[in-house]
């Protein structure tokens, strides 16, 4: 008999026995499946996080804030300022005017819908243009707001999160009251989570004057990027600071999708020492409760390295079976599922979808095989090892 | 108890089963401490806050300043012991990423109300003599290394200067400690500095902390400070510090039920190790157990010796667990001061033992009264 149909043999018969010491073989399966529960969920978390704050960039658009400031909330522009920046080369025009929108962000408190206690909810003053700069921007129920008005919209994400946002609904914020007319998508970004109303009457609403914090510009090619930076940056009556909206989102997504990650991988990496544990015992109990098994077989003239293979194999297939269980759970409870958080980079809420992707997928499976090849590795050599004169005696 | 040495014995017929049992068991208790610790940590100190200390801020969202000309009309109110304010001054150091909170209050008074927070007199004085001065929370300053006598740049994204920069800068004169689970996260400063120096926002103020004589009525006089300010240019909003805190850590997210849902997997889990361990133990012994039945043991002291087994071991290593993260936690925030606490609650200890012994149990159960029902003629024979 070759060394190999030696080890095919042998570790069929593993495998084959398996359903015999259901009970053990469970406890290991749904061990692993649990640490990859956690891994994937965690991880997807972070993922998800970061997809809403990340495709909120395009390569193509620019923000321009005040010289100094490094988010929206803290920046300000004066509206001649804002002005200047429109006619700054490098945007795309419609005949003279700028597709650019000229903005104010300021948060409101709405009552979460999860919990019912008040929660930052980001609120942002547009100009006309708007929908022209953002294009994946569109209303996806009632209508858009009138310029002008107390009108609001607001973005799919913030009217599932946060109470009273549904169309026809009256938010009172203050003494001001708005009314909301229409529920925007735009593409599962993070505008999603914010209202949008009309840039002057918000500006009347929170006292501010003729003064925004930022404009959105379109370029007419993402090229043209430099061109328009230099332009702003070396005028002094702009005095502003220029980035790419892509580079603007990144930045403020690193530090929670940071810490995410690494309390996941923290957590999921004690979760798989007790897993291994676990698989341990699981598999020195299938040993145990062979050894007379295994014996015979060495005494039929196996050689320990079949011996040690097979039990090996066992291990990484209820491995392998954990891990796939564990993904499918993972993927069926928390693949896009909704909820929101408070970024303290921006001090407001974001809402963004669990992401389960196929690369965290496979990262559980991966772990779970580890932790299968971990555990399985002391029980192998003890079943290749076992004396077989003692073993066959024994009971 | 005389049949201790009995169920010592049992214990350790197989080490490497046990010492594993031990050591899965060991690890669910320490993630459970740890996990704990980190749901205290996002709870922001919430068990920690004052009842008789009420926050006042803007109605339509904290962001929103209120006029400093507050203070007297608050003060004014018969029932309320001292007011002061907050602002918040959004200072960065070098990076962004490098988040903390910077606040500008007014030194005395502040201090006066978190008797949580501690300073040395001296560091006070040197403060209350510095008009530029500014004290660090402990973490803060270990984070980033500084020592008293440093100058701290910041950058000011909101306010700033008279002559146009935003490159603000302070001494700092103190560093202070606070008592466990409080924020030492913190960059105060003085407010007269910010007010005299900025450029923008005269006379504005974040949001007043009002200490109330009797916290039995921090309800009617929350209403009462609402009710003044209505139809006022700035109209506000006032909740109990601890409500405030609470709404602000659900901000986050529900960390507590993720917590939990973690820890149920895990403790479910494990109960499936260790009882499984259990079953294999008990059917091994199926001979020896009936031989004790034939000897006159009862029914009832044969459940009673394979519980004792799984309680001993869920104890033992379920304590030792414990006992670790609370070591790991005494140390200190490994994240060097990202969280703004960072303590292993006594009422989560106090759980985790009840854990223990429920985990004890259970999992002994289902081998206990398999154990107990053993027909002695039948459990010989099979042997």
């Amino acid at each position: 008999m070759s060394w190999l149909t030696q080890i095919g043999t042998v570790t069929l018969l593993n495998l084959r026995t398996i359903p015999r010491r259901l009970g053990s073989s469970t406890v290991a399966i749904v061990g692993i499946a649990g640490v990859v529960i956690v891994f994937v969920a965690v991880l997807s978390m972070a993922q998800g996080f970061f997809n809403a704050m990340n495709s909120a960039g395009s390569p193509d658009r620019a923000l321009v804030m005040r010289s100094g400031a490094d988010d929206e909330m803290t920046s300000g522009l004066t509206g001649p300022q804002t002005d200047i920046v429109k006619q700054a080369p490098g945007i795309l025009r419609d005949g003279q005017r700028a597709i650019a929108s000229a903005e104010l962000f300021v948060i409101i408190d709405l009552p979460k819908q999860s919990t019912g206690t008040p929660a930052n909810v980001p609120m942002r003053g547009i100009e006309a243009t708007t929908f022209e700069v953002r294009r994946e921007a569109r209303i996806v129920e009632g209508r858009m707001m009138k310029f002008g008005t107390n009108e609001i919209i607001a973005g799919r994400a913030a009217s599932f999160q946060f109470q009273g946002l549904s169309v026809g609904s009256v938010v009172k914020a203050g003494q001001f009251t708005w009314t909301v007319v229409g529920m925007f998508e735009s593409g599962g970004s993070v505008a999603e989570t914010e209202l949008w109303c009309d840039a002057r009457v918000l500006q009347g609403a929170y006292r501010r004057g003729n003064t925004y914090q930022s404009v959105l510009a379109r370029l007419d090619s993402a090229q043209s990027y430099d061109t328009f930076k230099d332009w702003l940056t070396s005028n002094p009556q702009a005095n502003v600071s220029v980035r790419r909206e892509a580079d603007y989102y990144e930045a403020h997504s690193v530090t929670l999708t940071r810490l995410i990650r690494t309390v996941g991988f923290a957590i999921a990496s004690l979760m798989g020492v007790g897993a291994v544990f676990a698989a341990i015992l699981t598999m020195y109990t299938a040993v145990a409760t062979r050894s007379r098994e295994i014996a015979t077989l060495r005494a039929l003239g196996f050689n320990t390295f079949s011996v040690l293979l097979s039990v090996l194999a066992e291990s990484l297939g209820l491995a392998a079976m954990g891990g796939v269980l564990g993904g499918l759970v993972a993927y069926l409870a928390f693949n896009g599922y909704q909820t929101s958080t408070m970024n303290f980079q921006t001090f407001s809420q974001v809402a963004f979808a669990f992401a389960v992707t196929p690369a965290l997928l496979a990262q559980g499976l991966g772990y779970a095989l580890v932790m299968g090849l971990v555990g399985g590795l002391l029980p192998a050599v003890r079943a290749a090892r076992m004396p077989i004169s003692s073993a066959l005696r024994e009971l | 108890m005389k049949f201790l040495p009995l169920v010592w014995r049992s214990l350790w017929r197989r080490k490497i089963r046990t010492i594993f049992t031990i050591l899965s068991i060991f690890v669910a208790f320490l993630l459970f401490g740890l996990l704990m610790t980190i749901r205290a940590a996002f709870s922001l100190g919430v068990e920690l806050a004052g009842l008789d200390r009420l926050m006042v801020i803007h109605k339509v969202s904290i962001i929103q300043p209120l006029p400093v000309a507050y203070q007297g009309r608050l003060r004014s109110i018969p029932g309320v012991e001292t007011v002061t304010h907050n602002t918040w001054f959004g200072g960065i150091y070098q990076d962004p990423a490098n988040f903390f909170a910077t606040i500008a209050l007014e030194p005395e008074p502040y201090l006066g109300m978190y008797p949580e927070i501690h300073l040395p007199p001296e560091q006070m004085k040197a403060w209350l003599a510095d008009r530029q001065g500014a004290v660090a929370g402990r973490d803060l300053a270990n984070r980033f290394g500084w020592k008293i006598g440093d100058r701290i740049p910041l950058k000011g994204p909101i306010y700033r200067m008279k002559n146009g920069s935003s490159a603000w800068e302070f001494n700092l004169v103190g560093i202070y400690d606070a008592d466990p689970g409080f924020d030492k996260t913190n960059f105060f400063f003085r407010y007269d500095y910010l007010d005299e120096a900025r450029q923008n926002g005269d006379g504005l103020v974040g949001w007043y902390v009002v200490k109330v004589k009797d916290p039995a009525h921090s309800q009617q006089m929350a209403a009462a400070f609402d009710e003044i300010f209505a139809n006022s240019s700035a109209e506000t909003k006032t909740t109990t510090e601890k409500g405030f805190i609470d709404g602000f850590a659900k901000q986050i997210g529900d960390i507590g039920s993720i917590m939990t849902a973690i820890l149920a997997a895990v403790l479910f889990t494990i109960l499936l190790v260790v009882g499984n361990t259990m079953a294999q133990a008990v059917r091994e012994r199926t001979s020896e157990l009936a031989v004790l039945k034939a000897l006159g043991f009862s029914d009832v002291r044969i459940l009673a010796l394979v519980l004792a087994e799984s309680l001993f071991i869920a104890i033992v290593a379920g304590g030792l667990g414990l006992g670790a993260a609370w070591l790991i936690v005494q140390r200190g925030d490994p994240t060097g001061g990202l969280l703004p606490a960072f303590i292993l609650p006594q009422r989560d200890l106090i759980t985790g033992i009840g854990l223990m012994a429920a985990v004890g149990l259970l999992a002994g159960l289902l081998p206990a009264t398999s154990a107990m029902r053993l027909k002695i003629t039948d459990a010989l024979r099979k042997a």
